[in-house]
């Protein structure tokens, strides 16, 4: 995609910042979704493995998938979507693509990811 | 003749934002403006009344002497799209030469608008993207013969081609009117409008903005939005 007219930019970057913790493609992420039902609205909470990321001003997004009773789900979330309540980063994942398409042809153990240490930077 | 007030503007391109229920929705932002009025047509002068417009500046050498002429008369530099707005006389009249307006006198959020501008030009097409043909069919022994529009007409009965038969020719390029499209925000300080969904063009072409020719509009009036708001406030009391 071409970039963006900078107006276009500059109107983008005034989208409320999200304050969410970073993650990577391959990480286990909790979403934290709101939903709304008729009048009431409750929050729903979506597990899965990130397997893209997508950037680009307010329309970036990231695709969770999970496997929900053998059967493989994945939603796609708007960065900037106000349904996305919050995001709580699980498990780290250590992945060498950027994106995970590959997990869809494979189940159970075949589908797992090796665990990406993090290291604490802070060591004077 | 229709009177309604426009302004002209430049596609800057398209956007995505959330409403209040989550959903996305897609508009177009257009660089309205400021548009100088060059002149103001009259009854007597040019047999009918008018307000000409002149946005985006120009290249003093690419301006002709008369063309120039106007530009002078407004006392402003020379613009590169020029165009009329007609307006009744009673509208003319709070206009004067030379005077600059901006999005924020002439829109206000929620409007309803019609836009105008130049489609982004196909080329020579063929029937099928043109007018959405369906072709003929790709089996059973077709030889050379695909996306062609088929028969064109009768036989002795009429023995012509009715005016108006849909055939290949140039696509897009052309003046296109979107109508009734909603304002979503008028951004003064940035004299920028943007728009629900999309309009003709491509991003840098010019278009104009009118109040929408379907909608039951008042004579226009300027809107004077810093003032209007301080003399509201007190009658309100």
């Amino acid at each position: 995609m071409s970039t963006p007219h900078p107006i276009i930019q500059e109107l983008e970057a005034q989208s409320p910042a999200r304050d969410f913790p970073e993650f990577r493609v391959g990480d286990t992420v909790r979403v934290h979704v709101r939903i709304v039902e008729g009048q009431r609205e409750r929050v729903q909470v979506f597990e899965g493995v990130v397997i893209r990321r997508r950037r680009g001003g307010n329309r970036g997004s990231f695709t969770v998938r999970k496997v929900s009773y053998s059967v493989g789900v994945e939603r796609t979330f708007p960065f900037f979507s106000p349904r996305v309540e919050k995001i709580e980063v699980g498990s780290r994942g250590r992945v060498r693509r950027n994106r995970l398409y590959y997990l869809r042809q494979r189940t159970g153990k075949a589908a797992r990811i090796r665990a990406r240490i993090v290291r604490e930077k802070k060591k004077a | 003749m229709l009177h309604r007030m426009g302004l002209l503007g430049k596609k800057v391109g398209m956007m995505q934002d959330f409403d209040e229920k989550g959903d996305w929705f897609t508009y177009t932002v257009i660089t309205v403006g400021p548009c100088v009025v060059l002149d103001i047509k009259t009854k007597e002068r040019d047999g009918y009344t008018a307000l000409k417009l002149g946005f985006d500046d120009q290249k003093p050498h690419r301006v002709n002497r008369p063309d120039m002429g106007v530009f002078a008369k407004a006392d402003t530099t020379p613009k590169r799209y020029v165009r009329e707005i007609r307006l009744s006389a009673e509208e003319c009249v709070q206009f004067e030469v030379g005077q600059t307006l901006t999005p924020d006198q002439v829109f206000r959020p929620g409007d309803t608008i019609d836009v105008t501008g130049t489609s982004k030009g196909k080329g020579f097409q063929g029937v099928m993207k043109r007018y959405h043909f369906r072709g003929t069919r790709a089996t059973h022994g077709s030889h050379e013969y695909f996306r062609h529009g088929g028969s064109i007409g009768c036989r002795l009965t009429p023995g012509r081609v009715y005016k108006g038969r849909k055939m290949p020719g140039q696509m897009g390029n052309k003046r296109v009117t979107m109508q009734n499209i909603a304002i979503s925000k008028v951004l003064a300080d940035k004299n920028l409008v943007l728009v629900n969904g999309g309009i003709p063009g491509s991003a840098e072409g010019y278009v104009m903005l009118h109040h929408a020719a379907k909608r039951l509009v008042p004579a226009f009036k300027l809107i004077q939005p810093k003032q209007a708001t301080e003399t509201a406030e007190p009658a309100a009391e």
